[in-house]
């Protein structure tokens, strides 16, 4: 088993930060045409600092599961210019796997959401 | 049809179980021998060379045509175009038949259940001419909706353009049926082989069609080699597609005329090796009968939607008459995305298909965004269909 590791099950089955924001500063919905991922990713920002994230969304659990993971990473470094310098690389060691590349479009849902909720704030990408 | 994996090299190198050949089959040696020998030992060109090597391509070449028109009972080879791929085929009619031959409020007919080759060229056909396009919708068991389908008719439509057989619910459609209809009021009708071809025995005339349309690289050949098959007046009647050279009779600084059929439509160098190898596919399934790969592949149906459709949150799509189904069970397993499920069958060396099947406008008729799909050939067998419900089993204990 190598896709689906434990780790990636686990945030699957009860995804971290699922949830909708009151009074998100911004927030980005992204939809995978190609096999129906939904993903809505919201941030809180405050003086630089995350003060909330949430997703939430449908499709495969690699997309979802992903979602999980990311926020959690978000929650943890805190500070928008940290939380920047995420990059692909960066997101799939975060992901704790490697995808084929037919599933790449899939995983990367969640991290291209994020991308652009902080250019919402003004962020620039890494 | 167990002796005749070991033509597959795929098969014995890997402990593959390939379920995906209605997006392309396997290849066996002899097709790829024959086209390796094409470069081997001919490597020259066709209609063209004085040479002995470029009259023996010649004669592949033009044999292989012969070959696909009694494959599909075709009355005449002028009739077999070779182009790319069924996608070709159906673009050529659209660019040439359809561009001359349809006008501002006439229609076209397609259905829900088309392969995105045949229904966006029609799309934009109807676009291009203010045409309408009007769709067959389906019945509850996932075959034509024929009232439907009668409803529509009128003097209106020009063409109708349906699949043989539904890539996605295996549905065989009644051609006949509809091709009598069309004739009542005058319409054209193209058939897309894509799936039918590779499956059950073809006979054009018996269809009743006009056109004709089949990809080499679903039926044992290579890729990148298809046949358009059309009346041999309608032909006639159509402007070239492509242009430059090897379609023409004579060119003059103010004029071209054009060469005669079929190579009116074949401009450019052609793809010989793939026709040598096509012509090798169609030996190795004649030697076999399409009637005896169709009565094989029934049952192989049949076993599959029995066992698959048994596993507890499988939901199978299509026909229930396997005798109406051919090679092809799409599903959905509660609660596993597709992805997920092609994921960890692919971790277990099974390979299926999971998405829409570029059936985009079916998928949103099913309700569903995407499904997976296991598809069969001569060389599946129950032991293949067995571990692929064992795989299913496993991706259901992995994410219970
Ligand atoms: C029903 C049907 N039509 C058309 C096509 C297109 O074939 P190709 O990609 O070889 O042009 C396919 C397969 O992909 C098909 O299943």
């Amino acid at each position: 088993m190598d896709l689906y590791k434990e780790l990636l099950i686990d945030h699957w089955k009860n995804p971290r930060n699922f949830k909708r924001l009151k009074r998100a500063t911004s927030r980005v919905k992204l939809v995978n045409p190609l096999c129906g991922d939904k993903m809505t990713l919201e941030l809180k920002v405050e003086n630089g600092e995350i003060a909330d994230v949430g997703f939430s969304g449908t499709g495969c659990i690699i997309s979802q599961a992903a979602g999980s993971l990311l926020t959690e990473e978000v929650r943890k470094l805190k500070k928008l210019d940290k939380i920047c310098k995420i990059d692909e690389k960066e997101y799939f060691k975060i992901l704790g796997t490697n995808v084929v590349p037919g599933r790449k479009k899939c995983a990367l849902l969640a991290y291209q959401a994020l991308k652009k909720a902080l250019e919402g704030n003004g962020r620039q990408n890494t | 049809m167990q002796n005749l994996r070991k033509d597959f090299p795929i098969l014995i190198k890997n402990s593959l179980v390939y379920l995906d050949s209605a997006a392309t089959s396997l290849k066996p040696q002899q097709v790829i021998e024959s086209v390796a020998s094409y470069y081997s030992e001919i490597g020259a060109t066709v209609h063209r060379g004085i040479y002995k090597s470029s009259v023996i391509a010649t004669n592949l070449y033009e044999n292989t045509r012969d070959q696909v028109a009694k494959f599909i009972g075709a009355n005449s080879a002028r009739e077999i175009i070779f182009v790319r791929n069924t996608t070709e085929a159906i673009n050529l009619v659209a660019y040439t038949w359809g561009e001359k031959n349809t006008q501002e409020g006439d229609e076209i007919i397609t259905t829900i259940m088309e392969h995105h080759s045949n229904f966006v060229p029609w799309q934009r056909l109807a676009e291009r001419k203010k045409a309408k396009l009007k769709v067959v919708g389906l019945t509850e068991d996932g075959h034509l909706d024929m009232e439907n389908f009668n409803r529509l008719l009128s003097k209106r439509v020009k063409l109708i353009c349906v699949t043989g057989v539904s890539n996605v619910l295996g549905t065989i459609n009644p051609i006949t049926k509809i091709t009598q209809a069309a004739k009542m009021v005058g319409a054209k009708v193209l058939v897309d082989g894509a799936q039918m071809a590779p499956h059950m025995k073809v006979d054009v005339e018996n269809l009743g069609c006009d056109f004709f349309a089949f990809s080499g690289h679903k039926m044992l050949g290579p890729t990148g080699i298809g046949v358009l098959w059309a009346r041999e007046e309608l032909l006639n009647g159509m402007e070239p597609f492509l242009s430059g050279g090897g379609m023409i009779n004579e060119v003059t600084v103010g004029d071209t005329t054009y060469a005669d059929l079929p190579l009116k439509f074949e401009a450019g160098t052609p793809n010989i090796d793939g026709v040598i190898g096509l012509g090798a596919a169609i030996d190795y399934l004649n030697k076999i009968g399409m009637e005896k790969v169709r009565s094989y592949e029934e049952k192989l149906v049949e076993y599959g939607t029995g066992v698959i459709g048994e596993v507890r949150g499988v939901r199978v799509f299509g026909p229930e008459k396997t005798n109406l189904r051919g090679g092809v069970i799409s599903f959905t397993v509660d609660k596993i995305h597709p992805h997920d499920l092609a994921s960890i069958l692919d971790e277990q060396n099974i390979a299926i298909r999971a998405g829409h099947h570029c059936c985009m406008p079916l998928h949103g008729k099913l309700g569903v965004t995407s499904t997976a799909r296991a598809s069969f050939y001569i060389y599946n067998t129950k032991t293949d269909v067995d571990r692929l419900v064992e795989g299913i089993n496993k991706a259901k204990k992995i994410l219970k």
